[in-house]
């Protein structure tokens, strides 16, 4: 007897892979980079259909297929989400304390520095007349 | 940054410059600053002199382990104070520039009362 394709597995995993490569794209929105909840929307949802898939094929072996790469895919899936986890709640929150950062009240410390066209900017000609946001960043765009 | 850029005429309109700050050399900046469209003013801190003066160094944290730096923003009057600053603790998450324009007008209501 032919056993039955299972869609749920492939559909799942297709979920878990675009959860994962569309940070790049959502974290160029503010609303799904402070918290990336839509990426772990789309893990989650590839979850939910793996797991629907692998209960399938272990419950009904006579008539779904996907034993061995049912395995394989919640195998790599679950690898997808622990590096993605790794990433968000560890690697991304990295960061210096930096205590000695100049506070609020405080003079913000004077330097020059070249811009884009390399001339000399004073922090002085910034401010005025209104003042000036500065942004550090980490560059090696 | 993009963010910044999008709100840029609102700043502007107030008086208020932004400026970017990284190790970034100066061509670099230039030619991403055409690409991607900013017309705000970056400056360029390969020594990382400045940076380290702020203590905003994230040492070893670059490409083959060069230093950077954390990423920060700061608002700060025409005397040189600072009135406010974001560390983030989180690289992922930025000052946003609405934010920064509140606190800057609710600063001009108070020094106008």
């Amino acid at each position: 007897m032919k056993r039955n394709w299972n869609w749920s597995l492939w559909i799942g995993f297709l979920f878990v892979l675009a959860g994962f490569f569309s940070y790049t794209f959502f974290a160029q929105f503010p609303a799904t980079r402070d918290f990336p909840w839509v990426n772990f929307l789309l893990l989650g949802l590839g979850g939910i259909l793996l797991l629907a898939g692998l209960v399938r094929t272990f419950g009904k072996p006579q008539l779904y297929r996907g034993k061995i790469f049912g395995s394989i895919l919640a195998l790599l899936s679950l690898l997808v989400f622990g590096s993605f986890s790794y990433l968000i709640f560890y690697e991304l929150r990295q960061v210096p304390a930096s205590t000695g950062a100049p506070r609020v009240g405080e003079k913000a410390p004077e330097f020059a520095l070249p811009d884009q066209d390399g001339k000399q900017v004073a922090l002085a000609d910034l401010i005025s007349p209104r003042g000036a946001v500065l942004i550090f960043y980490r560059g090696h765009w | 940054m993009r963010g910044f850029q999008d709100r840029l005429s609102e700043f502007e309109s107030r008086g208020v410059r932004v400026v970017a700050l990284s190790v970034d050399a100066p061509e670099i900046n230039r030619r991403h600053r055409q690409k991607l469209g900013f017309t705000y003013t970056f400056l360029s801190d390969p020594k990382a002199e400045v940076i380290r003066r702020y203590d905003l160094l994230h040492a070893h944290a670059g490409p083959k382990g060069s230093d950077i730096a954390r990423p920060a923003e700061f608002l700060i009057d025409p005397t040189g104070t600072i009135r406010w600053v974001n560390l983030t603790e989180n690289i992922a998450v930025r000052a946003r520039p609405e934010e920064v324009l509140k606190v800057f007008d609710e600063m001009e209501r108070a020094a106008a009362r």
